[in-house]
């Protein structure tokens, strides 16, 4: 059977529940659109079918999106290996146009604008294209991806357009990328680096968090304490003792250098300001050497923590029943910023209470272990990765746009996978779904 | 190679379902542990408006509105959102300088918060409304709101009305369940206050939702939280307006009061007190200017004295000492006393008006000619009563009469602050006179004829002449006959105006003596000047010596004399003698209320009496001192002259020495002819007929040549 992928019955070997869930989720998008646009004075079926508001657009949106995913499904998965290449060249040079065409939307210069007043953020589509070439490079029969080298070139694909994304001051897609390390990991990236990864990570935090003295004292007292617990090991053997030191130095050195040149250079005014406001602390922009190079630009209109304080009401607002259906003050009286696209969870955690959430997460966690499932059945390790890099890059989404509803995680504008209003958003990760169903539907190809 | 790793599927796994559990958990306490979100949705989203309802409107018993409401508006801000207002322009409109502003602006946030609509300026007047209205959108935060203020069509009864008033702090304290807050209006005197549950109905709250920008989107939930305001109820008084405003025309530049009461059913007719104001200035943006002024004025116009006035009732108690004698059997009616114008029982000599033998030859003579003497013996036989073996003991019988007659206690009557005055205790007498063993009769002698400690307010003279009216009985004073729509609550209020008081077990025989002696009066006796065209009456003129300098001018009355229909105590402060001042005044109010008019002799006398000033001097020196000129008479009196004119009253009274009763009506009515017309017996009576006018011009220079004095009892 999967000799023949591309005959009439297109649907065989693709994965129902898989299926079943994505139009779930579309459905449950509209509706959150819906309740956020919804307006009792005006009649919704006029505007729905005069497609001037957010949901009636996404509604087309998505019949769209069926078209695009009935024809991948109707593709020869030899496709995708064929064009990985090639595609991901193209996605990088588009991402390098926006910096000649781009068209600023919000604040980042992101967006190519299209035909029919629709504008096209390559930085999207690069994930498709990533997943891909990192997939491709991973199935190689000569990459060897215990070795170092393999994880250089694998991680260089990754940062390339991360890093156009950052200069793009996209700082929520450019994290997007790290999603591609569950992928890596499980072609056998060592777990070291994730564990250093995640060091560094708390690192980070404690320094926030921390007077830099105090810290430097406890991480002082840390290594002193290994050494003199270690200390006969190391009289057999200088070079752990030579280890120990050296981590502390590096520890030293981020703390003293390398987090403030983050916050100061890398991170933008306003994404440094959000972060210190997560842990309750104000940032003083005249450090940011990088918002003074762009000219702030629209600051101090609201307090910086608004969104997330609005976005916190609302979802707590919902308690265990929810509100009901469009009853939702906080969604009705428009108080969340941007609740339709990033902070479209509010207005379901508002209407639909912990009930509506946890159903949502429970449909959410299904459809990620439903894929992981489909990629541990793979036999072609590009399926493989492919698959895992769908999983990634979902779970990021999901995990950090719900995180910064609920103010566990800084705000970054990401959007909520299948929920969140916007056509290019829907239409990556619609795309994704679709060539992961076309590449399940042939599992039993080994595809290079 | 494709199964190589594979376990690390399963730590992928875990990582997700890791971060999916730390989700859940934030979810958990956001959703289900916090209550805070849902107060801070509501807060944000749910904008409460409070609609008030109109007060109700009290009627006279005619049904005409003795106060309406109209539409005032408010300048209201909301401080949050009042951001890029032209400050300039509102500060030009409102007349105000930029740090007023300032300072109004930090006053709403101190009382509202940010969030909630303060009252920036009240009670806008037309034309600033309508500059504000023009200009509106360039104040944004800035609305008007609209607001019912009362207002008094007859400019008439403002103590008994009472006014409302912004709500403070400590009446927010006192009714915290009512639901008042900050802003609200009560009622803060008289029946405003009294019947404040009644009239101010029932706040309705509409809630509706608004946005971010704190424009409204509709109503909250199509309105199904939504209370509908219920407009306050109506009451129906007893007063009459008409009587009311005579009666406060009539004590105009004098320092008095006036109760008008139905005997039948105790329901109140009219209540002036003097100085008084016009309820108008105490509404809307008139009040901020005008009460400051009102309270600060030593004639005390917001006091009412009808109801806290405390004065010695003088002879008006008179009838009443009468009928604890006879009641108690010590006297008969034909009890006589020899007068020769003294009364020395008691050592000391107490002087009578009058020298005449016989003037007290009975009951009745000694009523009509308020024979002091008379009064003095009949107390004293009182208080030494054999029956009760000591004075204090026949003192505290007495005191037990005197009481039930309504007076040293509170009536009840339906007005807020009441006062008891006083009927003296046996306990301050023992302090002054040690133990009751060693005081009697006489160390309170003048207690007889309402001297001494007594005191009683206008309203329970008023009410003890009903007690005589109804030979025995009096109903509760009260303005509030009945209320609109009345419930249960309304119904317990009211009826115990609705039941009879019956005090005293004294019979109507006695009653019927009394009465005849009281119309006797008005026959013959000291108010034989004062006539209620169509109408025989009883009436008792009291000429109260008090420590505030010159007698109290006080009478009493009620009338027709069968079946009595008006009761009326008058006071008049510092006038002089009864007959004289609040005589003829009692007289009017009574002709007013029984005849519906006056005749026109008594609309000129009306408007004779209206003029003249009897202020204290003492009063007319603090207004030229405090430049409040405007509160002085327009006429001046010289009061030495008036002073004469009193004294003189005091001794025509004294003329008629009647040694025949035929013989004393007869004088009478001739020297009455005089007084009905004026209440100066040496202007001749031809001089008024023709022209009043000419008379109040002319009064100034009509030095009394008589200069006989008087020296009165001590």
């Amino acid at each position: 059977m999967s000799n023949t992928p591309n005959q009439n019955n297109f649907s065989k070997g693709t994965d129902l529940a898989v299926i079943i869930l994505y139009f779930a989720m579309v459905a449950i998008g509209i509706l959150c659109i819906f309740m956020v646009e919804f307006n009792p004075n005006s009649n919704w079926s006029n505007s729905l079918i005069a497609g001037k508001n957010s949901y009636s657009k996404q509604i087309y949106f998505a019949i769209f999106c069926g078209f695009v995913g009935i024809f991948i499904l109707l593709m020869d998965s030899k496709v995708f290996t064929a064009l990985a290449n090639i595609s991901y060249g193209v996605g990088i040079a588009l991402m390098l146009a926006t910096f000649v065409l781009g068209k600023n939307i919000n604040g980042s210069k992101s967006w190519i604008p299209i035909a029919g007043g629709f504008n096209l953020q390559p930085a999207e589509l690069c994930k498709i294209f990533t997943a891909l070439i990192l997939a491709k490079f991973i199935s190689k029969p000569e990459t060897d991806f215990t070795k170092l080298k393999s994880h250089l070139i694998a991680g260089a694909m990754i940062a390339l357009p991360a890093v156009l994304s950052i200069m793009q001051h996209e700082m929520g897609l450019a994290l997007v990328y790290s999603a591609f390390l569950f992928a890596m990991y499980r072609e056998g990236l060592p777990p070291a680096i994730l564990i250093v990864a995640l060091s560094f990570a708390i690192l980070v935090i404690a320094t926030l968090l921390l007077e830099p003295v105090i810290l430097a004292i406890i991480l002082t007292v840390i290594a002193a304490l290994i050494i003199l617990s270690m200390i006969k090991r190391f009289k057999r053997n200088r070079n752990t003792i030579l280890l120990v030191v050296g981590i502390w130095a590096i520890c030293f050195g981020t703390i003293r250098y390398v987090v403030p040149y983050i916050f100061n250079n890398v991170f933008e005014c306003y994404q440094s300001t959000r972060i210190y406001s997560m842990i309750g602390k104000e940032y003083d922009c005249s450090q940011n050497n990088k918002s003074v190079s762009a000219s702030g630009k629209q600051h101090g209109k609201k307090p910086d923590d608004y969104n997330v304080k609005q976005s916190k009401i609302a979802i707590g607002s919902g308690g265990f029943w929810g509100r009901g259906f469009l009853k939702g003050t906080q969604t009705r009286g428009k108080y969340v910023p941007e609740q339709n696209t990033d902070f479209i969870f509010t207005s379901l955690g508002e209407a639909f209470g912990f009930i509506g959430t946890a159903t949502f997460l429970g449909l959410y966690l299904f459809f990620l272990f439903r894929i992981i499932r489909i990629a541990e059945r793979q036999r072609s390790t590009f399926s493989r990765v492919y698959a895992y890099s769908v999983v990634g890059i979902f779970f990021f989404h999901i995990a950090v746009n719900i995180s910064m509803t609920i103010g566990l995680f800084p705000v970054v504008g990401i959007p909520l996978p299948l929920i969140s209003y916007g056509g290019s958003s829907l239409l990556t990760f619609t795309v994704l779904v679709f060539i992961l169903l076309r590449l399940d539907a042939d599992r039993q190809m080994v595809l290079r | 190679m494709a199964l190589y790793n594979s376990n690390r599927g399963g730590i992928i796994q875990i990582i997700i379902g890791f971060v999916f559990v730390i989700i859940i958990g934030q979810l958990i306490s956001l959703q289900i542990f916090s209550n805070k979100y849902k107060l801070a949705a509501d807060n944000n989203a749910i904008f409460r408006k409070i609609i008030y309802p109109d007060r109700g409107i009290i009627y006279d018993r005619k049904k005409r509105a003795l106060l309406e409401n109209t539409i005032s508006y408010d300048l209201v801000v909301i401080p949050n959102e009042a951001k890029g207002v032209d400050t300039a322009a509102m500060c030009s409109i409102l007349k105000i300088s930029k740090e007023e502003f300032n300072k109004r602006m930090i006053e709403v946030i101190v009382k509202n918060s940010r969030v909630k609509a303060g009252i920036f300026e009240p009670f806008l007047s037309p034309e600033l409304y309508a500059q504000i209205t023009e200009n509106l959108y360039r104040f944004p935060g800035f609305s008007l709101s609209e607001r019912s203020i009362r207002s008094y069509p007859y400019n008439t009864a403002a103590h008994v009305l009472g006014y409302v008033a912004e709500v403070d702090v400590n009446f927010l304290q006192k009714h915290e369940d009512d639901g008042y807050e900050m802003g609200d209006y009560a009622g803060m005197t008289g029946l405003e206050k009294q019947y404040e549950n009644v009239l101010m109905g029932q706040r309705g709250v509409k809630r509706y939702l608004r946005d971010n920008k704190g424009k409204i989107q509709g109503a909250f939930e199509k309105g199904q939280f939504d209370t509908l305001a219920v407009a306050g109820r109506n009451l129906f008084t007893s007063m009459d307006v008409e009587v009311q405003q005579l009666a406060e025309k009539l004590l105009q530049h004098k320092i008095g009061s006036a109760v008008v009461i139905n005997p039948k059913t105790g329901g109140v007719i009219a209540m002036a007190s003097s100085p008084g104001y016009n309820p108008n200035l105490l509404t809307g943006n008139q009040r901020r200017r005008t009460i400051g002024s009102l309270l600060t004025d030593t004639a005390r116009p917001i006091y009412n004295r009808a109801i806290k006035g405390q004065y010695p009732p003088g002879s008006t108690f008179k009838p009443m000492g009468a009928l604890i004698a006879l009641d108690e059997g010590l006297i008969a009616p034909s009890f006589g006393y020899n007068c020769f114008g003294l009364y020395s029982a008691c050592g000391d000599p107490r002087k009578c008006e009058h020298h005449n033998a016989g003037h007290a030859a009975n009951l009745q003579l000694a009523l009509a000619n308020s024979c002091n003497s008379y009064f003095l013996q009949v107390f004293r036989m009182a208080i030494d009563n054999p029956k009760y073996h000591n004075a204090k003991q026949g003192y505290l019988k007495w005191k037990e009469y005197v009481n039930s007659f309504g007076l040293g206690r509170k009536l009840g009557i339906d007005l807020p602050s009441e006062n008891k005055a006083s009927i003296p205790d046996t306990a301050q007498y023992n302090k002054d006179f040690g133990n009751p063993k060693y005081w009697n009769s006489c160390y309170m002698l003048t207690l007889g004829i309402g001297q001494d400690r007594m005191t009683a307010t206008p309203l329970q003279l008023a009410n003890a002449m009903a007690l005589i009216a109804n030979e025995g009985y009096y109903y509760t004073p009260h303005f509030v006959d009945s209320i609109e729509d009345e419930d249960e609550d309304d119904k317990a209020i009211l009826s115990k105006f609705r039941t009879k008081q019956e005090v005293t077990k004294i019979s109507s025989d006695i009653f019927k003596i009394i009465k005849e002696g009281m119309h006797d009066v008005t026959v013959y006796g000291t108010a034989a000047g004062i006539k209620v065209p169509g109408h025989e009456y009883c009436a008792k003129t009291g000429t109260a010596q008090n420590p505030h300098g010159k007698n109290h001018s006080l009478f009493v009355c009620f009338a027709p004399k069968d079946n009595p229909r008006v009761a009326v105590a008058v006071v008049v402060e510092n006038a002089g003698f009864g007959a004289t001042w609040a005589g003829p005044i009692g007289g009017l109010l009574m002709e007013k209320y029984l005849n519906d008019t006056l005749t026109s002799e008594s609309k000129i006398k009306s408007d004779y009496l209206a003029g003249v000033d009897l202020m204290p001097q003492s009063i007319k020196d603090w207004y030229i001192r405090n430049n409040k000129t405007e509160r002085l008479a327009p006429i001046e009196y010289n009061n030495d002259e008036l002073s004469d004119v009193w004294d003189m009253e005091m001794v025509s009274e004294n003329a008629p020495l009647p040694s025949k009763k035929v013989d004393t009506i007869k004088k009478t009515i001739d020297s009455g002819a005089n007084k009905t017309n004026m209440p100066l017996p040496a202007t001749p009576a031809p001089v008024i007929k023709k022209d009043s006018a000419a008379l109040l011009n002319k009064k100034k220079k009509n030095p009394t040549t008589k200069n006989v004095k008087h020296t009165k009892s001590k």
